[in-house]
């Protein structure tokens, strides 16, 4: 690989060439090419601009944008109940995140914690979300760089947790199952058979993955060495998750800063000390296993019954869900209630449907440890019926700034092992 | 250090610093950010030297009118400190913190973009998430809001802060 910082030939003007022809000096000329938005292999609608000299990239430019939304700006137009909705639209791979992320900085604004069990329930589907998230990472990765199959049992691992996803809460995506004061219902009657059976299905199947690819030559030469990124560096780029941890650093939301009672499970921190695409490979997997080992947990201590939502009525919502005639809402018995026998319990419903629950003056910052580093909610409440602001720190927006510096000097072809390995979800990036 | 016994060890040298909810806020002045960030991260006991996140919010009609707030997080004693600064709503620009924090680019692009806050010394203060052709900064609160135009009976759907609820 021919470093082009160091290359001693000076550039010259094409002017000035005598033999437009001659390969010598056409080898001066570089080359800019635009990198998608539109590109299977950039993860969405990630523009990479590229400054070639040959296969050689010189220059890297991210630009991004193509999917902004508005998400922070339309919370501020919403009650609090209703930015869940929203927020779990931002990092669509990893909608539990941000829907604990944002419940638990409202929930502190308010001074009340969600009952144990609905603590529990958070920590269960978040290390689900971690391995649909690295099975979808994986797929796309494997695709990109050639692994056709990987791309195929990636989907199929992942659809089968969607599968669970889709009977716990209604959708594979997008759940909005997490709410201020706990998540919205209980597991299904065989929720946690579905649990462990995907407890006995998986780790055999990760273990497939890895023999798939940790000693396939294609795979090795595509990604040991390539994109490296030490902490150092890592951490002026504002750094974190998987790719921090590939070079070396164990810092992880879950550890150093807990919440939903992350220290009281048994779990480790898989480090690498190689910075490259291969380390962040290796992490991946590993945290894989590592969330295996919490959802175990999660099964043990979802045994017992419990509540799971807080009480109060003042906070919580009047109504249990269940699946009606025209798909999920609010359920008949309840509907019965306020419609034809408490005019209180009728006006109650009407004040937390279109007014709201009032949140305290205040501002936090609320970290989580998403698949992809800390996912962190700033938001502030000036006391009314609506954030004020929601502020989303996105781990794929910070991440991305680092992705020239893991590139300039490598070939073309390693940008796509670099993105992949990057693991960027635009929709959390534009937001 | 907890977040009191940070924000007791910052208080000397910044006097505004308070403790809520769990987290410890430091407001500096406007033209000490850099000064105050270096600090921070100088201090091996305090050590802050970790941008994690750089954000706004805009509150029209008080004085000051924008706070910035400023995520540091210490790598290595695992504390949070939140860096406030307020800014006037008229022609409100600050320092960029670029040269200690290279994470701070597009943080104070994004900044730029939705607030109008501008960034002095700034390697490159473009709009990173709007088009380039956008005219206005849609995060302050005195944006007017935009509706929908359909194509049913030529109906127009009012923007969400001029719906009934």
């Amino acid at each position: 690989m021919s470093d082009p910082a160091h290359d001693p030939r000076p550039l010259r003007d094409p002017a000035e060439l005598d033999d437009p022809l001659s390969t010598a000096e056409v080898r001066q000329e570089t080359m800019v090419i635009n990198m998608g938005p539109q590109h299977p292999s950039t993860h969405g609608v990630l523009r990479l601009l590229l400054e070639l000299d040959g296969e050689t990239i010189l220059s890297c430019r991210p630009i991004v944008g193509y999917l902004h939304t508005g998400i922070e700006k339309n919370t501020e137009y919403r009650t609090w109940q209703q930015g869940v909705a929203f927020v779990t639209r931002a990092d669509y791979l990893s909608p539990f995140f941000n829907e604990v992320a944002y419940c638990l900085a409202v929930e502190r604004l308010l001074g009340i914690t969600a009952p144990p069990r609905a603590q529990v329930l958070r920590v269960l589907f978040c290390e689900l979300n971690r391995i649909a998230s690295h099975l979808v990472w994986l797929a796309t990765a494997g695709m990109e760089l050639g692994a056709i199959s990987v791309m195929l049992y990636g989907f199929r691992e992942r659809e089968q947790i969607l599968d669970l996803f889709e009977a716990a809460t209604g959708l594979r995506m997008n759940h909005s199952y997490v709410r201020i004061g706990g998540v919205v219902m209980d597991l299904p009657g065989d929720g946690l058979q579905r649990v462990e059976g995907l407890l006995r299905m998986l780790p055999g199947r990760i273990g497939e993955y890895e023999t798939l690819l940790s000693r396939n030559p294609i795979w090795l030469e595509r990604n040991v060495g390539v994109g490296r990124l030490p902490a150092e560096d890592a951490l002026r780029w504002g750094v974190t998750g998987p790719i921090l941890r590939a070079a070396g650093d164990p810092r992880d939301v879950r550890k150093d800063e807990p919440y939903c009672g992350y220290e009281t499970y048994e779990f480790d921190v898989p480090v690498r000390e190689d910075a490259d695409c291969y380390a962040r490979f290796e992490v991946r997997i590993e945290e894989m296993k590592q969330s295996l080992r919490i959802v175990e947990q999660c099964v043990e201590r979802l045994r017992e019954p419990g509540p799971v939502m807080i009480e109060d009525p003042k906070l919580r919502w009047p109504a249990q869900l269940e699946v009606g005639p025209d798909g999920i809402g609010n359920s008949s018995a309840y509907v019965r209630h306020i419609m034809e026998e408490s005019m209180e319990a009728l006006i109650h419903h009407f004040k937390m449907v279109t007014e709201g629950i009032g949140v305290p003056e205040g501002e936090v910052y609320q970290p989580v440890e998403s698949p992809r580093g800390e996912l962190g909610y700033y938001v502030v409440s000036d006391g009314g019926h609506r954030p004020y602001r929601v502020r989303i720190r996105d781990p794929s927006f910070v991440n991305l700034q680092a992705v020239p510096q893991m590139m300039e000097g490598g070939l073309v072809a390693d940008a796509i092992a670099v993105i992949s390995s990057v693991d960027p979800v635009m929709g959390g990036v534009d937001r | 250090m907890r977040p009191d016994e940070l924000a007791e060890r910052v208080r000397p040298r910044y006097p505004d610093v308070l403790v809520a909810r769990g987290e410890a806020i430091a407001v500096v002045e406007r033209d000490r950010i850099r000064e105050a960030l270096e600090e921070l991260r100088a201090d091996q006991e305090v050590r802050l030297d970790f941008l994690s996140d750089l954000t706004a919010a805009d509150w029209p009609g008080r004085a000051p009118r924008f706070w910035l707030s400023y995520g540091m997080y210490s790598m290595e004693h695992r504390h949070r400190l939140r860096v406030k600064v307020g800014l006037p709503g008229e022609d409100p620009r600050i320092d960029s913190v670029v040269p200690l924090y290279p994470t701070a680019d597009w943080l104070e692009r994004e900044v730029f973009d939705l607030y109008g806050i501008v960034f002095e010394g700034h390697p490159d203060l473009r709009r990173i998430l709007m088009p380039e052709g956008w005219e206005g900064h849609p995060l302050r609160k005195t944006e007017e809001l935009g509706g929908v135009n359909t194509r049913y009976r030529g109906t127009f759907v009012p923007p969400v802060d001029r719906r009934i609820p």
